[in-house]
């Protein structure tokens, strides 16, 4: 024990009424309706007696940035109790996160502890910009979240709280509450939560249903997490169509499901996408592909090689041409799918305008690949045909005329494999395929990488040219690292680098290292 | 009209004597302001204290009742110098804006109305936009008081502190001649709670009144000789006397045992933090009696160094503890102590944080390091053992959870002017760009990342001058509307016509102050009862001398605006090139519109609402889009397709249907997956008709080629 020289006083544990603050932060990001949900709070813990202080930060954190709102409450006594004005780590009792990844930051920061924290979060994504910008999959993993949040939190309550609320037309805010008020962890009756809700006075009916909805799934105690992981490939359902195609497709199908059983799945997947794009016929061109594959492939190495093969020459056969695009916006299902996704109400009626902009290359593309060859090669042709077609074109699919000029258009991919586009895709995807086995041959792994590598080719117009641009970067850099042990885990580097960014400044800095290294080696065997 | 509406709220500045006033803490100021008999109020927008020009405006017919004045200044500038009336006339007068930019427009009227003292009380609110949330360069206005020698109340952060302040400064100033600065924090003007209302005080004497009776007095005037004499003013009588007042009327305040070993020195505004840490150390009951004397400055500027000699009598140890730097308090108080021959261990920055937001965290440790060290005895004993604050291992989520920046709304009409920007680099090479202040500088924010310095409110050309004798490539400027009326007409676009600069300038004219919660400027388009709107932009430019101006009257077209900067990057024009880019702030519309829109669905007449919709089979996941955008309603979504690596972009019900996704899919050529649907509420008898005739020919070509080929129905 310390001396006592100077102590006027004893220490004392905490004042027991010290325990009766109830300390609630709500984490959001701005335009959630954080403000009316404290308001709700706030009034009803009014209500029910308690001294109440709320603070918030309304400055530019409302512009769609993340923002935090903050209250303390006690039973009313003879004297005012002191509260602070902002959470402090380990000593929040109850943490409202609107939104998946802002309850990653509050536990980040501290807000969430196992002593004494109810975490109550909607499992939906607000993506940042940061995570859609990237041209790969830039999406933060919500399992890490929860991972984190099961241990931080002493209780845990997530469950998507956006749609239960867009259910009911109302905002996230209002099943927030419901949620709160479900959870129990705070000392109120639910029809006290309710009337904060008809003191309000806007929008009161379907705040009431979302707040309903959020109530009950919090009362269940709900952890819903996320779905997550990759897609697995299902088996294809049936077509539909004459009934002459619909038995040529059968035997298709028997000749895809005669595959190893690794791949078996993602064939009768990649057939469907490639006989959707064009025919039959190309159906069984995409399985003769994929059988050479197989041939070359080690069942040892559980078919890797021809799995990938399978995903990535179905992607390179049903390329995106202006066929494909006129044939996809205008068939009767995709109709039906927009018509869904915005639910015009009963009675209204709906005009649809699509986004064209064709330019020399597109046009040229579905010539005839001789004549387009000739056109592509002289520079004043290309200008004057961009000057005729190159600018930017609103169809009304849902006017007789600008659809059936699309319609046309799609029906003309029955040509498709006498055009330009066609004669460039298929040397492209035979040279990439041909690289591919070449390399199995010496490094099973970089064979099955540089298969991988075709995911980089994506996008129209520019895009799709960058995207071209760094295949063939990284196919230049996995050329120095052929034959070296790490070549395969390297290529993934690369793939993985080009992504990242638009610009591919990540892969310029990967490409520098690797030629550091492997460019050497190369002088080294020069020598 | 502003963003929040305060109409319903207001109501509460009518409460009286008897009445309990429950409600936010700029409301409370407001109603303080009334009940001490102010005269004339005024102030120019910034947060935190955007919503008390918004109380304000919201209030001008309670106000113009009382007989008070209020006026919607057009800078801190013309908010301070508005002060002047105080000088010679026996009127309360109060001001706000944001503390410490505003102070920065508003330090020459500052000094000058310190300089020639007042007669009536002054009191300028400052809202402190200092620590989370804040929107600017982290420093103190601290500093203003000092070099003007005005005094500075920082309150306790509670709505009885803050009323009472507004009283006491108001006093303070008239007992002293001195204008008074009232200090609030972000959450202070946010923080809710109650406080006991008085009734409302007409002035005693009005700015009618004064018109009536007008003064002059040469004295007053900042000129020399009258400068020095005012200068000896403000050292030999203002300062004695508001020591005196201070202390006599008890400003400040001290709280816990009158004997113990240490103490804490805080400001007002850090009362509430401390007591929470002290509360967490055992210290201090909930009601915040505490067993450490805390002495409260609700005045930190002057300080009054008998009444801190007092505090420490008989301690051995004093903690000081003041937010932000540099230590102004501290250095003084250890100048005095070491002045006085005292030897009492005076801490603050050496345990507290020198930079930053004193947060709980904060707070906690630094008081705890400092009993440990001056009175470890105090500590509980859990604190004193070694080990007592065990955590669990959480894993890391650094690296997992994104920053989450401020950024342009959805539908924003800002957000094309910066894709066409970022085209037009793309095409040209990068440029030289200056931001400015407004939501236009969240463009220097990925995806766009244009504009790569902030100097001021206004000052957006201005801080391209130094290129305005041109070069290789032309410069570039944005400055905003609110800017562009604050001070950008003089000392922007003034300045380069008279330098014959070769930049040029882009004007984001949103119709509002934007930034700060859409208050009305002089080129609002909206009528407005009590100010005169409906100024444009160009014919004050054109006034002041620029030849070469282009107005866009939708910046959603983006080849248009595309079009108009490659002219004026490559015209032959001597001088500067001023694009204005006009649209409505998406907020504000949408806030105006829906309910309209609403209303006339209900009623059954033909209303249009546009969205935009991806596409998911066209589009490729490669987010090109999305870079030229940030919108929040594009989205991306995991398609169940194991063919695809990539999400693809998703536009979700939020969206507003402003355009700039099919604009930009077209300037720059990105890919066909975009498509609007405008829904049509109502359509007449003709148009349902025709829509049925076509869907049915459309229907039938479709079901005609389906039935000739195999299609597979998708995910």
């Amino acid at each position: 024990m310390a001396s006592m020289t100077h102590s006027a006083f004893t220490p004392k544990p905490q004042d027991p009424a010290l325990e009766q603050i109830i300390k609630l932060a709500v984490m959001a990001v701005g335009g959630q309706g954080g403000g009316v949900l404290t308001n709700w709070i706030e009034d009803c813990a009014r209500a029910n007696g308690y001294a109440v202080q709320a603070t918030s930060v309304a400055g530019v954190a409302q512009r769609t940035g993340a923002t935090i709102y903050y209250m303390e409450m006690a039973p009313i006594g003879d004297r005012a109790p002191v509260f602070a004005l902002l959470p402090a780590a380990g000593d929040v009792d109850i943490l409202v996160a609107a939104e998946m990844m802002e309850a990653g930051r509050a536990i980040m920061r501290g807000f969430v502890t196992p002593d004494r924290t109810t975490l109550i979060a909607s499992s939906h994504r607000a993506l940042a910009v940061s995570e859609k910008t990237v041209p790969g999959d830039g999406i933060a993993d919500s399992e890490e979240v929860i991972a984190a949040a099961e241990v931080a939190a002493r209780r845990f309550i997530a469950f998507d709280m956006e749609k239960i609320a867009v259910d009911a037309g109302s905002m996230i805010s209002a099943s927030l509450f419901g949620a709160l008020a479900g959870s129990g962890a705070l000392p109120f009756d639910r029809a006290s939560f309710e009337a904060a809700i008809k003191g309000s006075g806007r929008g009161v009916e379907a705040s009431l249903r979302a707040f309903s909805a959020g109530f009950e799934a919090a009362a269940r105690g709900t952890v819903e997490t996320p779905k997550s992981g990759r897609a697995k490939p299902s088996a294809p359902g049936a077509p539909s169509g004459p009934k002459a195609l619909i038995e040529q497709w059968a035997t298709l199908e028997a000749r895809a499901s005669a595959l190893p059983a690794p791949v078996r799945d993602m064939a009768l997947t990649g057939l469907r996408a490639v006989v959707d794009f064009q025919d039959l016929d190309y159906g069984r061109e995409y399985l003769d592909r994929v059988e050479t594959v197989l041939a070359s492939d080690d069942p040892a190495r559980n078919q890797e090689l021809t799995l990938e093969a399978a995903k990535y020459i179905a992607k390179a056969m049903a390329y995106d041409d202006v066929f494909r695009v006129a044939d996809l916006k205008t068939r009767g299902s995709r109709f039906a799918r927009v018509r869904g996704e915005i639910a015009p109400a009963k009675g209204a009626q709906m005009k649809l305008t699509e986004f064209m902009h064709p330019r020399a290359e597109e046009i040229v593309g579905m010539m005839p690949a001789r004549l387009g060859r000739r056109l592509s090669a002289s520079a004043r042709a290309m200008r004057l045909i961009d000057r005729l077609f190159n600018k930017g074109r609103r169809l009304r699919t849902d006017r007789l005329l600008p659809f059936a000029q699309l319609y046309v258009l799609g029906g003309l991919r029955r040509f498709r494999r006498g055009t330009l586009r066609h004669a460039l895709e298929m040397e492209h995807l035979e040279g990439w395929l041909a690289q591919a086995l070449a390399y199995r041959r010496i490094d099973y792994a970089l064979g099955v990488e540089t298969l991988r590598n075709r995911r980089l080719v994506k996008g129209y117009s520019d895009t799709h040219a960058r995207g071209l641009s760094k295949f063939d970067r990284v196919m230049d850099g996995v050329a120095l690292l052929a034959g070296r042990d790490d070549a395969a885990h390297w290529c993934k580097l690369l793939r993985e680098a080009a992504l990242a960014d638009e610009k591919g400044n990540q892969l310029e800095g990967a490409l520098k290292t690797v030629r550091s290294f492997a460019g050497q080696a190369e002088t080294a065997l020069a020598n | 009209m502003a963003e929040r509406s305060f109409a319903k709220e207001v109501q509460k500045l009518k409460l009286g004597e008897g009445d309990t006033f429950t409600g936010e803490g700029i409301l409370a100021l407001t109603k303080a302001l009334l009940e001490a008999g102010v005269g004339y109020v005024g102030g120019y927008q910034g947060a935190p204290i955007s919503h008390l020009m918004d109380v304000l405006a919201d209030a001008e017919e309670i106000l113009t009742e009382l007989g008070v004045r209020y006026e919607a200044n057009a800078s801190e500038a013309a908010a301070a110098a508005m002060l002047a009336a105080s000088v010679h006339y026996p009127i309360r007068g109060a001001v706000t804006f944001k503390g410490p930019v505003g102070i920065n427009v508003a330090s020459d009227a500052l000094a000058n109305l310190s300089s020639s003292g007042v007669t009536g009380g002054a009191l300028v609110i400052i809202g402190e936009d200092y620590g989370e949330g804040s929107s600017i360069m982290q420093e103190r206005s601290h500093a203003f008081a000092m070099k003007s020698q005005m005094w500075l109340i920082d309150p306790r952060p509670n709505l009885p502190s803050i009323v009472q302040s507004v009283h006491q400064g108001f006093e303070l100033s008239e007992a002293t001649n001195t204008p008074v600065m009232l200090m609030v924090r972000i959450r202070s003007c946010h923080v809710t709670g109650s406080f006991e209302a008085k009734d409302n005080k007409r002035p005693p004497f009005t700015v009618k009144d004064a018109l009536a009776n007008p003064r002059s007095d040469y004295a007053r005037v900042v000129l020399p000789p009258m400068s020095y004499l005012q200068e000896h003013d403000k050292i030999n009588n203002r300062w004695p006397a508001a020591l005196a007042y201070i202390r006599e009327h008890r400003l400040n305040e001290v709280f816990g045992p009158s004997e113990a070993p240490v103490g804490i020195v805080l400001q007002g505004g850090m009362y509430n933090g401390v007591i929470r840490a002290l509360q967490r150390l055992g210290l201090a009951d909930i009601h915040g009696d505490t067993e450490i004397p805390l002495y409260v400055l609700n005045v930190t500027y002057p300080l009054v160094p008998d009444e801190f000699f007092e505090f420490c009598e008989g301690k051995s140890a004093v903690l000081v503890v003041e937010e932000g730097q540099p230590e102004f308090i501290e250095q003084a108080f250890g100048s005095a102590l070491y002045k006085t021959g005292r030897t009492i261990a005076l801490y603050g920055k050496d345990v507290l944080p020198m930079a930053g937001e004193y947060t709980g965290q904060v707070m906690l440790d630094g008081i705890e390091a400092f009993l440990r060290k001056a009175a470890p005895d105090l500590l509980p004993a859990r604190l004193r053992a070694p080990n007592s604050d065990q955590k669990p291992a959480l894993p890391d989520l650094s690296k997992t959870v994104p920053m989450r920046p401020p950024g342009f709304c959805t539908g924003c009409p800002e957000r094309p002017i910066f894709a066409a920007i970022k085209l037009t680099e793309m095409e040209r090479g990068k440029h030289q760009i200056a931001g400015d202040i407004g939501c236009h500088l969240f463009a220097s924010l990925p995806p766009f990342e244009i504009g790569g310095s902030t100097m001021g409110y206004g000052l957006g050309p201005a801080s391209n001058a130094a290129f305005d004798g041109g070069g290789d490539r032309r410069s570039i400027s944005i400055l905003g509307d609110g800017g562009f009326w604050h001070n950008g007409l003089s000392s922007s676009i003034g300045n380069a016509v008279y330098n014959k600069s070769d930049g040029v300038i882009v004007i984001i004219d949103n119709f509002y102050s934007a930034a700060t919660g859409g208050q009305d400027i002089l080129s609002s388009r909206a009528d407005n009862a009590s100010k005169a709107t409906g100024h444009p932009i160009a014919d004050a430019v054109k006034g002041v001398g620029v030849k070469w101006v282009r107005q866009l009257d939708r910046t959603y077209d983006v080849p248009k605006m595309r079009e108009i900067l490659n002219e004026a990057l490559t015209t032959d024009h001597v001088g500067p090139k001023v694009i204005i880019a006009s649209s409505e702030c998406m907020l504000n519309k949408q806030r105006r519109e829906k309910p309209l829109a609403a209303k006339a669905i209900k009623e059954g007449r033909r209303v249009e609402k546009p969205r935009f919709g991806v596409d998911e089979d066209i589009c490729t996941g490669d987010h090109a889009c999305i870079r030229l955008s940030g919108c929040p309603s594009l989205s991306l979504k995991k398609l169940d397709d194991p063919l695809r690596d990539d999400p693809v972009a998703s536009i979700d019900q939020s969206c507003v249907g402003c355009g700039n996704c099919g604009e930009v899919a077209d300037a720059a050529v990105l890919c066909p997956s975009f498509y609007r649907a405008d829904v049509v509420h109502n359509p007449g008898w003709a148009e349902r008709s025709f829509g049925a005739l076509t869907t049915r020919i459309i229907t039938w070509l479709q079901t005609r080629r389906s039935s000739g080929r195999l299609e597979f129905a998708r995910t």
